[in-house]
């Protein structure tokens, strides 16, 4: 599976983002994508998520599910966590994985590699926003999507938080998926460097 | 199926748990029909023969009150977008919002009415018919009004601009929703008639609401 | 030229540049003629005089309606083709139409005065136009409410297109209401055929304002283009400052250290 862009240019409320970005990524690869703040990360991956409609350019997934488009065979996980704080833990982690459909992991599972196993019927507002981060990425495990879409991921998590977050990466490369990753920070795991908007 | 059903549990678990939407929407209706023999005085006849038009007209506003924050509280937090890439059609999946909706915040207003009809003195048969017309046109006011919820996340902004901007499409369910039930207390008219029109307002918002509310949302997203 | 090239908003800068002065000569001897026929009709034999505001409120009223869909069409070219020029086209027809439908509600209550002895009736031609008023009114506020034009273009053409569907809806409500409400008691017009001496006047007033649509809204199209193109200047600017002010503060501080020194 190979994951690319071609010749995007992105505008948003009248003024140009970037313009000719040409990026791939293929199965088992994660792409690091960093720049200066405002030069365009987060709308790169809404691009590719299909939120925003790129002025120019395509992006293809080669080897993917003729069936789906790109969006249906990724998982975006951006700066807000998608939960509702009414719901606990377990009625929010599945719903997403009733909505969103296809392969699936046990939930109960999936909750227990973020470390949240202790606290499925609690409501998602009693959590801190470290717990909410943990949450939000038991739904990339709960379904199973190639590709995954990461806007600041270990934004909230501790060390130890940081560390398990690795370790789901790495399974997920192994397992032949793809990660697409804004980020300031170092992701810890092996990754190539996409960098935009010029020299930060 | 299983994507849709799981969208409309999700909603309704979430009005009837916060205390949220359903309630306050039926307290507002209580209190805007209770407001109104203050405004034209406690003349029963009087009120007898408005009394549709104030249930309706309270029925209408509750709903589109309720219906502000119908996509903005799913933006806010980001839920909106992972709908948006979702398997399932934006178009499906606003219905199923709608619906979500309605049987939160819709159905409980009718089952008030009658409850209400005993205060703005309705004989049974009268409040029947208003409970009646609001069962059939309800949905047109929640799948109208959902075109407006989905432009407030476009513009970033609700309340009285979407206000504004839904109320004049509803002027035909109102108009027929209380020409049925005026048809069964005063005549001359039959019931029928008006009560099909409205059955039909309501198939075709079915059918428009949400594929209007999907466009402003597609469209809208930022 | 092609439709192509009109899209790129320079060309029609320069287009219509050449074309407005004809068009606005020729709304302007077309109207001349139309009022000069229509001060010349004869007087209705119930109406009198009064009738020759007819000349004035049809057309407004046709143009009430017309300007809507011209509204809709452009909104499909921002939502389907994304057509650069159609949210202009649909942002400078608002206020147009909303212009013309107040003009058809002022002298169709003029008109109203001496037929029914008040202003207002709720005649359901009268009460449609009034929401059709509403809801132009209802666009503009929301053209003003966004700072950004494509966005707040995307709403506006979701909003018109819905307008085009419920229109006809409100309007047979309106008749329905109105029947139910005031039997008969209303003047019926057009009941009998127009007499040529009417027609021919109320037709060449009917093209004279559809002309003098087009002349303004080509005109108000120029000035949004215009203004766009000063807004994006502006940003342009502001960011420049944004940067020149930067560096600015920086060499501030290294003067305040030289006079510290």
């Amino acid at each position: 599976m190979r994951l690319s862009g071609h010749g995007l240019r992105c505008v948003r409320g009248g003024r140009e983002v970037f313009a000719g970005l040409e990026f791939a990524a293929a199965s088992g690869e994660a792409l690091a994508v960093t720049g200066r703040n405002g030069s365009g990360k987060t709308s790169l991956l809404r691009l590719i998520a299909g939120l925003l409609v790129p002025a120019a350019g395509t992006i293809a997934l080669e080897g993917g599910d003729a069936e789906l488009t790109v969006p249906e065979q990724c998982h975006y996980l951006g700066h807000r966590d998608a939960l509702k704080p009414a719901l606990s833990v377990a009625e929010n982690l599945a719903f997403w994985a009733d909505f969103l459909g296809g392969e699936r992991s046990d939930a109960a599972e999936s909750l227990a590699k973020v470390g949240l196993d202790h606290a499925t019927h609690l409501p998602a507002g009693f959590l801190s926003a470290g717990q909410r981060r943990r949450l939000s990425l038991a739904r990339l495990l709960a379904v199973h999507r190639p590709v995954w879409l990461l806007d600041e991921p270990t934004n909230a998590l501790d060390v130890t938080g940081q560390d398990m977050f690795s370790g789901l990466m790495r399974e997920h490369l192994g397992g032949g998926g793809m990660i697409i990753a804004a980020t300031h920070a170092p992701l810890g795991i092996d990754s190539r460097e996409l960098r935009i908007g010029g020299t930060a | 199926m299983t994507a849709l059903s799981a969208l409309i549990r999700r909603d309704i678990r979430i009005a009837l748990r916060v205390g949220g939407g359903a309630l306050i929407g039926v307290l507002f209706f209580l209190t805007v029909v209770v407001l109104m023999p203050f405004a034209v005085g406690p003349d029963l006849a009087l009120l007898s023969r408005l009394g549709p038009a104030i249930l309706w007209l309270g029925a209408l506003l509750a709903s589109l009150l309720t219906l502000d924050r119908l996509f903005m509280a799913d933006h806010e937090d980001g839920s909106l977008d992972l709908i948006t890439m979702s398997r399932t059609p934006l178009e499906l999946a606003c219905a199923a919002k709608a619906l979500a909706h309605w049987l939160a915040a819709g159905l409980p207003l009718i089952v008030a009415t009658p409850v209400l009809g005993l205060l703005l003195n309705l004989d049974m048969v009268a409040t029947g018919a208003v409970a009646l017309t609001l069962l059939a046109g309800t949905p047109a006011l929640t799948f109208t009004g959902m075109i407006g919820a989905a432009l407030a996340v476009t513009l970033h902004r609700g309340g009285l601009l979407m206000a504004v901007l839904v109320l004049p499409l509803s002027i035909p369910v109102l108009i027929f929703g209380v020409a049925a039930s005026q048809a069964v207390i005063v005549g001359p008219m039959t019931f029928g008639a008006p009560f099909s029109i409205l059955c039909a307002l309501s198939l075709v918002s079915l059918v428009v609401g949400p594929f209007a509310a999907a466009a402003s949302l597609r469209h809208g997203l930022d | 030229m092609t439709l192509i090239d009109l899209a790129n908003p320079t060309r029609f800068l320069a287009l219509t540049a050449r074309v407005l002065p004809w068009l606005a000569a020729a709304t302007v001897i077309l109207l001349a003629i139309g009022l000069y026929q229509s001060a010349l009709a004869p007087d209705d034999y119930q109406q009198g005089a009064t009738v020759k505001i007819m000349f004035i409120h049809v057309p407004n009223a046709w143009l009430s309606m017309f300007v809507w869909g011209v509204m809709s069409i452009a909104s499909l070219g921002t939502l389907v083709w994304r057509h650069p020029l159609a949210d202009v086209a649909a942002k400078a027809a608002a206020p147009i139409g909303a212009a013309f439908t107040f003009l058809a509600l002022l002298t169709g209550s003029l008109w109203g005065r001496p037929m029914w002895g008040t202003y207002w009736e709720w005649d359901a031609r009268l009460t449609s136009v009034l929401i059709l008023f509403l809801m132009y009114l209802g666009l503009m506020a929301l053209w003003r409410a966004v700072d950004d034009p494509s966005r707040a273009a995307r709403a506006a053409a979701v909003l018109t297109l819905v307008g085009a569907i419920n229109l006809p809806i409100i309007k047979f409500s309106v008749d329905w209401w109105n029947t139910l409400h005031q039997p008969a008691s209303v003047m019926r017009m057009g009941g009998s055929a127009l007499d040529k001496s009417f027609l021919i006047p109320l037709l060449v007033m009917a093209i004279a304002f559809t002309l003098l649509f087009v002349t303004l809204h080509l005109a108000a199209m120029r000035n949004e283009i215009l203004r766009r193109r000063v807004r994006s200047l502006q940003m342009m600017q502001a960011s420049r400052i944004a940067f020149s002010s930067e560096s600015g503060s920086r060499g501030e501080s290294a003067s305040n250290e030289v006079g510290a020194a």
